[in-house]
């Protein structure tokens, strides 16, 4: 039996993994964070001190063995890692890379407590790159239930309800309005976060998982919510079509030719690949550009713009660094590669050049007061401290309300905020309809709204009298109820290896 | 990655050419032709490198089961398909159908006028107004005779057309405000005025039936991307707020509409257009086109 791993007998420093030069990549769109080698994945997993109740799989929304897929990592058995990953997390090359693991698993690891806590996050991602890298995919054996299940929206939140629902056998068509799967891992995130050929690979394993994709198909509009119950013979429907109409800032100026949305920047530079030649898609590329907001979302936009060309790349933000919602792995790597960060400012006007165009900006700058509605302490304005700055370029990424289109074509019940209204198992007010990720809760994080997607898929597969398969195999590693409540007898399909 | 049944993409079962600049394309879409309504329209992408242009929905068959588009080559991208798009070939993508369909229903006497390109979106509207029951006046201009088109198809949905020509080699001489400020005269009780067209087309359209206090509702063409209300670059400002024109419009109240700054908001990209253009052309011209999407 190997010795007893604890708080004293393990590495203490995380393995040294190697990041692209901060000068070196401003000029391309290639991963900023390389991938373990096969040594630091080993030194990393060997900093795991296998807890008998783990707290890192709670603070998992998808409720991820994290011991269980250490264990057989630390073990050299790769392969058996992926199969406990993929048993509830079935994109782990993606939520390996945008994952906000400081506040999930890694932030209730325990060995966080006196040195940095297990990089989770890096040995997922190691496991999911090696599994494309190798073409594993684990298939369990399914045996057809006969149901036949729409998914819309083919973004984290659908892609999670359908491989739930695949694995239970369902017949699983995804809709999706643009001409390629993915919704925000496609036309969001960028490459250096998240590469298309990741997306490419995770989505074929749903394609062998017998899922079906159909692009261009903009439900609500082509047919409705409720023609697909009552007309097209799909027993039950999971809506998850992302948030996706973008705020902007309501001051003088805010329509001017260069100012654009933070969503529009990045449909336009990662999915219509306006940065790569011979793609027709005009891009706008400002010398000095402004970006307002401190998000994931802004963070991209700015570390875009950056490679795009821009030589001044100013954030603004009302809060300070310590309230900015981007995880602050991002903050660091965009100040790394020279963003100016203006905290504590708001703007007042965007200037016009005349044009039609954007010369400059005016902003003013904050102070935090009490604490509003959501805890976080209001910003003030400083009388007096306008100041301007040129700019050419405005990217507003100050969050997106709920899209229209479902609420307009369906008589779905919504909130006051024009979002979904779900009861605790993701149903809606249409019987036999299921909703999650931003439609329901506005915009939060891809995982948030995988985990959406699995918890919808168990209300569905409760609504259709579904179990998953007769017979129960496979030790009981199941986890407690997670964040989500996720049902731990869930876990009983019949495993068979494939090639 | 499959984008169809037939992932080719969706097929061109006809085609006309009006002029040398516009051109008539009919494309099979079963789904498409039965969802569409008057007033909507699609996102089409040529190719894998094309962009998405958006395209009013100018006519649909639901028995044939296709749709109609005439589009009017300007740029890059409208230049390559009709080069490109013959009866055989495929769209990589045709999405829709989008925005608001137009509110039909309840008027008695409607002007429909379509200016230029604005003549092939206005003609499901007047066709939609006469099957609710309104008296309908079309009001149809044109540079020129040569460029006249569909002017049958108008007469027989129509009780009148004014067929109008800058150059007056056919119907009245002038443009088409020429044309709607004879309706309004010769009909008093038109309770309603639709307008299609270039911006300052519309504008002028808006202006003319301002002082007489008559509803007239404009179909906007702002620059789109995605068309689902994703990115806001079709914002439009009405009265005092803005709206998305592909998810709120892309009709509207032609008297709240800032005809300016959307007339500005079309100059976004108009040196990268224009520079997209002259690359393709020099293509054309040395035989080295981009491969369209075959």
């Amino acid at each position: 039996m190997a010795k007893r791993k604890t708080i004293r007998t393990i590495p203490r420093e995380r393995a040294e993994v190697g990041e692209q030069d901060p000068q070196a990549r401003i000029r391309n769109f290639d991963e900023v964070t390389l991938r373990f080698t096969p040594e630091q994945a080993r030194h990393e997993a060997d900093r795991c001190i296998e807890c008998p109740r783990p707290a890192c799989t709670p603070g998992c929304p998808v409720g991820v063995d994290v011991k269980g897929f250490i264990m057989k990592l630390s073990a050299g058995d790769l392969r058996g890692a992926y199969e406990v990953i993929t048993e509830t997390n079935l994109l782990p090359a993606v939520c390996g890379r945008v994952c906000p693991q400081e506040n999930q698993c890694e932030g209730a690891c325990v060995v966080g407590n006196q040195f940095a806590p297990v990089a989770i996050g890096r040995l997922e991602r190691f496991v999911g790159d090696t599994a494309i890298a190798n073409g594993w995919s684990s298939i369990p054996y399914i045996e057809p239930s006969g149901f036949r299940i729409g998914i819309v929206g083919s973004g984290p939140a659908g892609m999670a309800c359908a491989a739930d629902m695949a694995k239970a056998g369902c017949d699983v068509t995804v809709y999706e309005a643009f001409h390629v799967p993915g919704g925000v891992l496609r036309y969001g995130i960028p490459d250096f976060r998240l590469p298309n050929t990741v997306i490419d690979a995770e989505i074929a394993n749903l394609e062998k998982l017998g899922v079906k994709f159909e692009c261009n198909t903009l439900v609500g509009r082509l047919f409705t919510i409720e023609q697909m119950i009552e007309e097209m013979g799909f027993h039950a429907v999971f809506i998850g079509t992302g948030a996706g109409y973008p705020s902007f800032l309501g001051i003088p100026g805010d329509n001017l030719n260069g100012v654009l949305s933070a969503n529009e920047l990045l449909t336009r530079c990662n999915m219509m690949k306006a940065k790569d030649g011979g793609f027709d898609t005009p891009l706008p590329i400002g010398a000095r550009v402004a970006v307002i907001g401190a998000g994931n979302t802004a963070m991209d936009a700015m570390r875009v713009c950056r490679r795009l060309g821009a030589e001044q790349v100013h954030c603004i933000y009302r809060r300070s660094r310590a309230e900015a919602p981007a995880r602050v792995e991002e903050v660091h790597h965009a100040e790394q590669e020279g963003i100016d960060f203006h905290w504590l400012t708001a703007p007042v006007e965007i200037l016009d050049d005349g044009k039609g165009g954007v010369r400059g900006m005016r902003c003013i700058r904050m102070e935090l007061g009490e604490p509003d509605a959501s805890g976080r302490r209001r910003p003030v304005v400083v009388k007096g401290s306008e100041y301007e700055f040129d700019c050419d370029l405005v990217v507003v990424a100050i969050g997106t309300n709920a899209n229209p289109i479902i609420g307009q074509t369906s008589k779905i019940k919504l909130d006051k905020r024009g979002y979904i209204a779900t009861d605790d198992d993701l149903a809606t007010s249409l019987a036999g309809v299921y909703a999650g990720g931003d439609i329901v809760t506005g915009a939060a994080t891809v995982i948030q709204a995988m985990g959406a997607g699995r918890k919808a898929a168990r209300g569905m597969k409760r609504y259709l009298g579904l179990r998953d398969t007769e017979t129960v195999y496979g030790p009981a590693t199941a986890p407690e109820a997670t964040l989500f409540g996720l049902d731990p007898a869930e876990h009983n399909f019949v495993r068979v290896r494939t090639a | 990655m499959p984008s169809h049944p037939d992932h080719r993409g969706f097929e061109i079962v006809a085609r006309e050419d009006f002029s040398d600049v516009t051109y008539l394309l009919e494309v099979h879409h079963p789904q498409m032709a039965k969802a569409a309504r008057a007033g909507q329209f699609v996102i089409v992408m040529l190719h894998e490198h094309g962009e998405r242009i958006p395209l009013t929905i100018a006519d649909f068959d639901r028995q044939k089961g296709t749709i109609t588009l005439v589009i009017q080559a300007v740029g890059k991208t409208t230049r390559e398909m009709q080069q490109v798009c013959r009866v055989g070939t495929h769209l990589l993508a045709l999405t829709g159908p989008m925005g608001e369909p137009s509110h039909i229903g309840g008027q008695r006497h409607v002007v429909c006028v379509g200016g230029g390109l604005g003549v092939a979106p206005i003609f499901p509207q007047a066709r939609a107004y006469k099957e609710s029951g309104a008296t309908v006046v079309a009001v149809v201009g044109f540079r020129s005779k040569d460029l006249v088109f569909w002017e049958d198809k108008f007469r027989a949905c129509c009780d009148e057309v004014i067929v109008c020509t800058d150059d007056g080699s056919a119907g009245l001489k002038g443009n088409v405000t020429t044309g709607l400020r004879q309706a309004l005269d010769a009909d008093p009780e038109i309770d309603e005025v639709v307008a299609i067209g270039p911006p300052v087309m519309m504008k002028a359209c808006a202006e003319v039936t301002r002082p007489r206090n008559i509803k007239t509702v404009v179909s906007l063409n702002p620059i789109m991307v995605d068309g689902t209300g994703m990115c806001g670059g079709c914002r439009v400002k009405i009265g005092t707020g803005i709206k998305f024109a592909c998810v709120d419009g892309p009709d509207f109240d032609a008297h709240q509409v800032d005809f300016d700054d959307l007339m500005v908001r079309l100059k976004r990209f108009s040196e990268t257009e224009k520079a997209a253009l002259a690359r393709w052309e020099e293509g054309c011209r040395l035989g080295t086109a981009q491969p369209a999407g075959k």
